[in-house]
């Protein structure tokens, strides 16, 4: 990759060839392939999501007819959920991090790590195929009976979607053991760095949880193909009892999505304000609590759906208790900043972003877990504004502070500065306009996956449009700059370690030697020993 | 700033449950609107205090936590969340228990029209007559997918499903017409499947009920009754049977063909071979919408067999007829 003098020969440098890297067992470069598959899913996702808004700008017809927009926002919303962002922290970010925060040179299981990479790809191409056939217009959500009846090519997205279910487990499994066996002399569970507390709650839920959508998704394969009547109410079966599995799966899901970027907020936030976190071990075992709670509140996504009212009390008190958790971490992080020295670099930026986004994602979540109010917002466009703040607002803002704060670390190479701060404004101010004028129109009675809708909302779509040409061009920006650092972008001295981070993976050079640690490392204490009083 | 938009933005509270949503509504975004802009403020007040021109990097506090403030942000939040949930349920009971008196009405959702059906055998599609300050109940079914009946003035939702009933009540307090969406996806003109409740005072809901005209003429005054052209029916018919969440007359392609400039011109069938747009034809795909597919199509619409009348059969195709090019 450089022509300068090194003393020491990087991951990157170690291995020539594009077979070397198909064949790798490292988990640095099986973390960067999963980065750049999902990243170009994110862009697939990312222009299906700006058709869609695209078309929603007018009432009627603007781009396309309603047979393509159902499909469009199927895509969209398949590709985001299964294809980027549940992979995209743990699997990318994770696999390359997790290993090197504790000390370890490589993850418990690196062939079964490969395999996992190409069971995803396996996985992905069969709802690409899917995509390239007859495509899907079910929604991301499969509900039945209409996912039985559909005339698209339901079974092969629900195959795709099954196949990478054990990408997921099997890294779970992975990093569950890594963690459990293979910390450095020292590391113990409480000096470890809280991502890797995240990653490990995210691989509980992984490992627990998947297998549900697995056997979800090989029911409606085998309602489609053989006819037997699990979920179609004309072979005898039961369409509620879909949603109930789905959301089995898909409620912890959110969390396998959320708890790898809290991960990265917690550790941005010490680095870039100069404090030790503030209440590590409620950050830790937050994330283990919300894990927890993640399986006892699917049925809050079924308030409105024959369910019985017992079971609409039961899950409205217990979805009540996810707030406490989560706010105590937002507490944490606020805390964190106070007496610290701050300094607002990008990937510090997209952190504050992150609590300033997420927060107002949780927050509106309590609208929709009381139960009278939910039942006016549940399926309306408030619903989908909800989702976007945690999901985008929250995982992707995560996301982008961790791309950033370790694209130096990974590459020996940094991102430009100002350029960063320009497209971080950008998917800011396009996020919030895209996004906050979804709550007003869906309070104000807008259900989603609409084609068409009444004139009295066209302002509030409107102006959300606009709000997705701002991100669209925010993202392009990142796009350049990142594959400019890339290509062309001069080595730095100080890349490693540029934030003056206390973790692993800032002792040792960038990018990371093969082997990560030339000898093991002891380690000594915890992560975040930043401040006076122990100088 | 959130909260002060939402308030300026208020939809007509035309049910009796729909203050009490409002309220609690109202109480969580307050709530929510304070405690965030605290957030935010003691956020931006750290960022200002201690950035780092300010604050040198070696001269930071060593601080690692403080369990009672954990406790009691944990504490406060417990009691909050749990208020909410308390009156969240306790308004929930309200929108679920029927009263006895309830006027029962039947409804069928099928892709992509709304059927109501009255104790006296009255039908209606994609219109629900209602009388003002009288608790009405519907008890609801799908003939294919999930759908799901949402009237956003009234605050009520709830999910349709085939092969089994749900139920969902509310008393209407503003005269007029409310919009009903279906709000679960349920195909190709999902958001096309609209139709309105239309709200009567006590008195003229019951000579609506005497008089046992149907559905759309209800909606016309009597003496103006006789003076509406066939065709001019048709477009009113149009619309409330339904024919628009599919057919447009301006000539885009939607889930069906559009009417515009087919009649008295020949169009190609499925298996190739061509038929004549006149009035049998007509007749005939509203009656037995199978039976002759236009090609690109799919075959999908229902049947209206005993929903429409042989006078409102006519005046839709008078209306057909006057599609012959241009917007209406």
């Amino acid at each position: 990759m450089s022509s300068h003098a090194t003393t020491y020969v990087s991951f990157l440098e170690a291995e020539k060839g594009f077979k070397s890297w198909l064949t790798t067992l490292d988990h640095k470069r099986i973390g960067l392939m999963y980065m750049a598959t999902s990243m170009i899913f994110f862009m697939i996702g990312g222009i299906f999501a700006t058709l869609v808004r695209l078309e929603l700008m007018f009432p009627g017809q603007t781009i396309m007819s309603a047979g393509t927009y159902n499909k469009f926002f199927t895509y969209h919303g398949a590709i985001m959920i299964f294809m980027f962002i549940i992979p995209i922290i743990p699997a990318a970010l994770g696999n390359f991090f997790l290993p090197i925060m504790i000390g370890a040179k490589d993850v418990a299981f690196p062939r079964l790590n490969l395999a996992s990479y190409y069971i995803f790809i396996a996985g992905a191409s069969f709802a690409v195929l899917a995509l390239m056939l007859k495509g899907a217009d079910t929604g991301w959500t499969f509900y039945t009976p209409y996912s039985i009846r559909s005339g698209t090519s339901v079974v092969l997205v629900a195959l795709g979607v099954f196949i990478m279910g054990f990408s997921g487990i099997l890294t779970g499994l992975n990093f569950m053991t890594t963690v459990h066996k293979l910390r450095a002399p020292g590391m113990t569970f409480h000096r470890m760095p809280l991502f890797v507390w995240a990653i490990y709650a995210t691989a509980i839920i992984q490992v627990l949880a998947t297998p549900v959508i697995g056997i979800t998704t090989l029911l409606l394969i085998m309602e489609r193909v053989l006819g037997i009547g699990f979920f179609d109410p004309a072979l005898g079966g039961d369409p509620v009892l879909f949603q109930h599995f789905f959301w089995f799966y898909s409620h912890p899901a959110v969390y396998i999505m959320i708890l790898p970027a809290m991960g990265i907020i917690s550790e941005v936030i010490p680095v870039f304000s100069r404090k030790h976190i503030f209440g590590y071990h409620a950050i830790a075992y937050s994330s283990l609590a919300i894990a927890f709670i993640s399986f006892v509140v699917w049925g809050h996504h079924m308030f409105v759906s024959s369910q019985s009212d017992l079971a609409n009390m039961l899950f409205s008190f217990l979805t009540m208790f996810v707030a406490v958790p989560t706010a105590i971490k937002v507490f944490n992080w606020t805390a964190t900043m106070y007496k610290g020295s701050i300094s607002l670099k990008t990937p510090m930026l997209y952190a504050l972003s992150f609590l300033f986004m997420f927060t107002i994602g949780g927050l509106t979540g309590l609208f929709l877990a009381a139960l009278s109010v939910d039942v006016h917002l549940h399926d309306t466009y408030f619903v989908v504004a909800h989702f976007h703040y945690v999901m985008m607002g929250g995982t992707v803002m995560g996301l982008l502070a961790g791309l950033h704060y370790w694209w130096p670390k990974m590459f020996g190479k940094m991102y430009p500065e100002i350029a960063g701060k320009i497209s971080w404004a950008l998917i800011f101010i396009g996020f919030n306009l895209t996004f906050l004028t979804q709550f007003f129109v869906g309070y104000l009675g807008m259900p989603r996956r609409y084609y068409d809708y009444p004139v009295q909302y066209t302002s509030w779509n409107i102006a959300s449009t606009i709000g997705s040409w701002f991100l669209f061009a925010g993202f392009l920006l990142m796009l350049i700059y990142f594959v400019k650092s890339l290509f062309f972008g001069k080595r730095v001295a100080e890349a490693a370690n540029p934030w003056g981070g206390k973790t692993l993976e800032w002792q040792i050079p960038s990018p990371p030697p093969m082997h990560n640690f030339a000898e093991t490392p002891h380690v000594t204490g915890r992560p975040y020993e930043y401040g006076v009083a122990k100088l | 700033m959130i909260g002060f938009l939402l308030i300026t933005f208020r939809l007509p509270q035309a049910s009796t449950m729909a203050s009490m949503v409002d309220n609690l509504f109202d109480f969580i975004l307050w709530t929510s609107v304070i405690s965030f802009v605290g957030i935010v403020f003691g956020k931006l007040l750290f960022l200002v205090r201690f950035r780092r021109k300010k604050v040198p990097e070696s001269k930071t506090a060593y601080i690692t936590g403080h369990t009672a403030m954990e406790m009691s942000v944990a504490g406060i939040l417990l009691v909050w969340v749990m208020v909410i949930f308390y009156f969240g349920w306790v308004d929930y009971k309200k929108l679920r228990v029927a009263p006895a008196n309830s006027l029962e009405i039947n409804v069928i959702a099928k892709q992509w029209l709304w059927e109501f059906q009255y104790s006296d055998g009255r039908r209606l599609t994609n219109e629900l007559v209602v009388p003002k300050g009288r608790p009405v109940k519907l008890i609801m079914t799908s003939q294919d997918v999930l759908h799901s009946f949402f009237v956003p003035n009234f605050r009520v939702k709830q999910d349709i499903i085939p092969n089994t009933y749900t139920s969902l009540w509310f008393e209407a307090t503003q005269l007029g017409e409310h919009p009903i969406y279906c709000a679960e996806y349920c195909g190709a003109a999902h958001s096309g499947m609209l139709a309105k409740v239309k709200v009567l005072e006590p008195d003229d809901f019951e000579a609506w009920q005497v008089e046992g005209s149907l559905g759309p003429m209800a909606a016309l005054d009597a003496t103006a009754n006789a003076k509406v052209s066939p065709a001019e029916m048709g477009k009113t018919l149009f619309s409330t049977k339904g024919c628009n969440a599919c057919h447009s007359v301006d000539g885009k392609t939607g889930v069906g063909p559009t009417f515009m400039g087919v009649f008295g011109h020949q169009v190609e069938l499925q298996d190739g071979k061509k038929v004549a747009v006149d009035e049998n034809y007509v007749r005939e795909s509203v009656m037995d919408p199978q039976a002759k597919v236009v090609k690109g199509f799919q075959p999908i619409m229902p049947t209206f067999k005993g929903q429409i009348t042989d006078e409102e059969m006519s005046a839709l195709i008078a209306y057909i007829k006057t599609l012959k090019e241009a917007v209406q």
